[in-house]
């Protein structure tokens, strides 16, 4: 018989009971809730009188309406505050954890899950929100769930899923120097497409996968659902457990050492079988630009935007065509002529302090470019911008002409104040480019931290590589 | 929720792969606290010309005339007919509530992603996955007949065109189960109190780290 994939592994322990069908009750340890996809599950509870089943189980914070200016006025637009407010008050009433919008530990749920240890290896780790595929870099099992999903795992406990089929990405060999996280998952999504993934888990593994740190690791697995899958995973190894060592939530003393020799059977049998393998040669990878209104939409920088005319799909040539003329992009044109008019770094696939130590290499002693009409910053929580301050980052930042903020999702999606206006042209280091997704109008190029803060001091895309 | 078993409605073709939710609801609506409400605001930006907030009254927005839905052989459409990997990007259920709001009890294409896909089963959607060819040919069908119908029988599993021919659909059997009478899958989880105690109890001395809340 073959072995188990880790997918498979992290299944059938948190499976309840199958039934003959394949549909089972999948236990959820770790419940991350928002202010967005929370409130009508919340009043669904009200409604039929039911109680969360294990409150310690649940960690909420609000992330996507919060400002990431002076929050000390609160947050000016209504319909946002109310959202906020609400669930303030239902975190009150049903007794569950919440870093409020002012605690030094509030963030971007995919970043502060991690970062207090409330995410572990060996977990399922849901949150009413796609992204949630992140928490997989740790050998955790982690999606993005519905609000009636929300309700569900509030009230049980536990999921209703059926088993999804097992797909291996192999980034194989060392990727070349000034590569990053980033462009390796935007490499791989321009590979496979974004459906490519749709009904498998993916593990990301290989000696590129393997080389980079855990908060690389959570940047591929946070764009796992770009490509479609729904969860992806990287196996645990010695930098996974130390990087949990300390974490408030981690276990501590004998149950730290008996987790730790657990965790360590966290990863794919040897003979493990894949129902889709796809292999990637790390050397080939290049930092990468998206340039269109999809994230498969994705070239190297040395590249240009690629000719519909030599499409030979009809459906996807028209999407091409329909995206460039979004996109206010000729086809041909070299990406590195591309002006930018806002930079934007952060979200949950960048936030992290290492994304800041990248983007602040490139920013120091450089200045945001004349045409360059916002370049800011957004740390993914309180506790990564109080790092980064410690080593002096936001200087770098604000010297360079950047605006440094304060934690959230921001102009990721654009549910608060930070956005692009109709036309505008960003280089951001989010994980979706979708028409509209950072301001009606609004134009989305996707890139790494690195070659984000390269944009905002030359003004237009370039390979980082040339200027550091 | 409302039960699915057999419906007829007329067909809007969305002719656009990879329609994410973002187009389906733009943020901004995301911000309400309440599940309805929501299709006035479905596919905004394509829909209307000018730039959409919650609160406003919609009746008076300009309408873009070149998006389908606009059309007025297309008022009243139930069945969506879209192209490969509708539904992809975010988690957000506001995408199905706005398109059950709107009216939408159907929704055909070669492929969804998966979070919508399930999504639309918790709000009385029927999500039907087609052949791409069978997809292309219904495209054509709705172009060539104005007010172009079809019947969707949930429980014989059929679509059928205006001309009788019957093309079959595969759906889940639990899925089926729960559309056809309406359940709610809370209640038949909560069958299951017995089996979630006992699978805790194992697990809390296997692996007790598992149930640390605060710190």
């Amino acid at each position: 018989m073959a072995g188990k994939t880790l997918y498979d592994k992290l299944f059938e322990a948190h499976a309840v009971r199958t039934d003959a069908d394949g549909t089972a009750l999948l236990y959820i340890d770790r419940h991350l809730v928002h202010e967005v996809t929370s409130p009508q599950a919340f009043e669904g509870l009200r409604l039929a009188g039911r109680k969360p089943w294990r409150v310690d189980s649940v960690l909420a914070t609000p992330d996507h309406n919060v400002p990431t200016t002076d929050r000390s006025r609160g947050i000016e637009d209504p319909v946002s505050r109310i959202q906020v407010e609400t669930l303030d008050q239902n975190c009150h009433e049903f007794g569950i954890t919440e870093f409020g919008m002012n605690d030094v530990r509030q963030g971007i749920v995919h970043v502060i899950g991690p970062e207090e240890g409330a995410t572990l290896p060996g977990m399922t780790v849901v949150c009413g929100d796609s992204h949630t595929s992140t928490h997989g870099a740790f050998g955790a099992l982690a999606f993005g769930i519905g609000t009636s999903e929300v309700e569900h795992v509030l009230a049980t406990q536990c999921l209703i899923q059926k088993k999804s089929k097992n797909m291996l990405v192999s980034v194989d060999g060392p990727v070349g120097p000034g590569v990053t996280a980033k462009d390796i998952v935007l490499a791989i999504i321009g590979e496979i497409g974004t459906a490519g993934g749709t009904g498998y888990a993916i593990e990301f593994g290989g000696q590129a996968i393997r080389d980079l740190s855990v908060e690389g690791r959570m940047t591929v697995c946070n764009m796992a659902i770009e490509a479609g899958a729904r969860a992806g995973m990287v196996a645990v190894d010695e930098k996974t457990v130390e990087y949990f060592y300390g974490r408030p939530y981690a276990p501590k003393g004998d149950l730290w050492d008996k987790a730790v020799s657990a965790w360590f059977d966290l990863h794919s049998d040897d003979d493990a079988e894949f129902d889709r393998v796809v292999r990637l040669d790390a050397a080939a990878i290049r930092p990468q630009v998206t340039w269109g209104t999809s994230p498969e939409m994705v070239v190297a920088v040395d590249a240009a935007v690629p000719d519909p005319a030599r499409e030979s799909d009809p459906v996807k040539a028209d999407g091409m065509r329909a995206a460039l003329k979004y996109m206010g992009l000729e086809a041909n044109t070299p990406i590195n002529q591309i002006a930018v008019d806002k930079v934007f770094i952060g979200s949950c696939t960048n936030s992290r302090i290492e994304d800041l130590r990248a983007a602040a290499e490139v920013a120091k002693g450089r200045k945001v470019a004349g045409n360059v009409k916002l370049a800011m910053v957004v740390p993914g929580s309180g506790l990564v911008k109080q790092q980064a301050e410690a080593e002096g980052l936001d200087q770098v930042f604000i010297e360079a002409g950047f605006e440094w903020r304060e934690p959230g999702c921001s102009m990721c999606l654009a549910m608060n104040a930070d956005r692009l206006e109709p036309g505008e042209r960003c280089a951001s280091t989010s994980n979706r480019n979708f028409e509209g997704r950072q301001g009606q109008g609004g134009r989305t190029h996707l890139v790494s931290p690195a070659m984000a803060a390269a944009a905002a001091v030359t003004g237009h895309f370039v390979d980082v590589r040339e200027i550091v | 929720m409302d039960k699915f078993t057999k419906m007829t409605g007329v067909v809007a073709p969305l002719d656009r792969a990879n329609v994410d939710t973002d187009a389906i609801i733009p943020k901004q609506f995301l911000k309400s606290i309440k599940r309805s409400g929501f299709g006035p605001n479905l596919f905004d930006e394509w829909r209307y010309l000018d730039h959409g907030e919650p609160g406003m009254d919609n009746t008076g927005r300009p309408l873009n005339p070149d998006f389908v839905l606009n059309q007025p052989r297309y008022q009243g459409a139930s069945v969506l007919l879209a192209r490969k990997n509708f539904g992809c990007g975010s988690s957000r259920e506001h995408a199905p509530w706005a398109l059950l709001d709107y009216g939408f009890r159907v929704i055909i294409a070669p492929s969804f992603a998966d979070i919508f896909f399930n999504n639309c089963f918790k709000n009385g959607i029927l999500p039907i996955v087609a052949d791409e060819a069978v997809v292309d040919r219904l495209f054509g069908e709705v172009a060539a007949a104005e007010g172009y119908s079809l019947t969707v029988d949930l429980q014989a599993q059929t679509v059928t065109t205006p001309s009788g021919d019957v093309i079959g659909f595969d759906v889940d059997p639990f899925r089926k189960h729960c559309l056809v009478n309406g359940l709610d899958d809370i209640g038949l989880t909560l069958q299951h109190v017995d089996d979630i105690r006992a699978y805790e109890q194992r697990r809390k001395s296997e692996a007790p780290w598992l149930f640390q809340g605060e710190p």
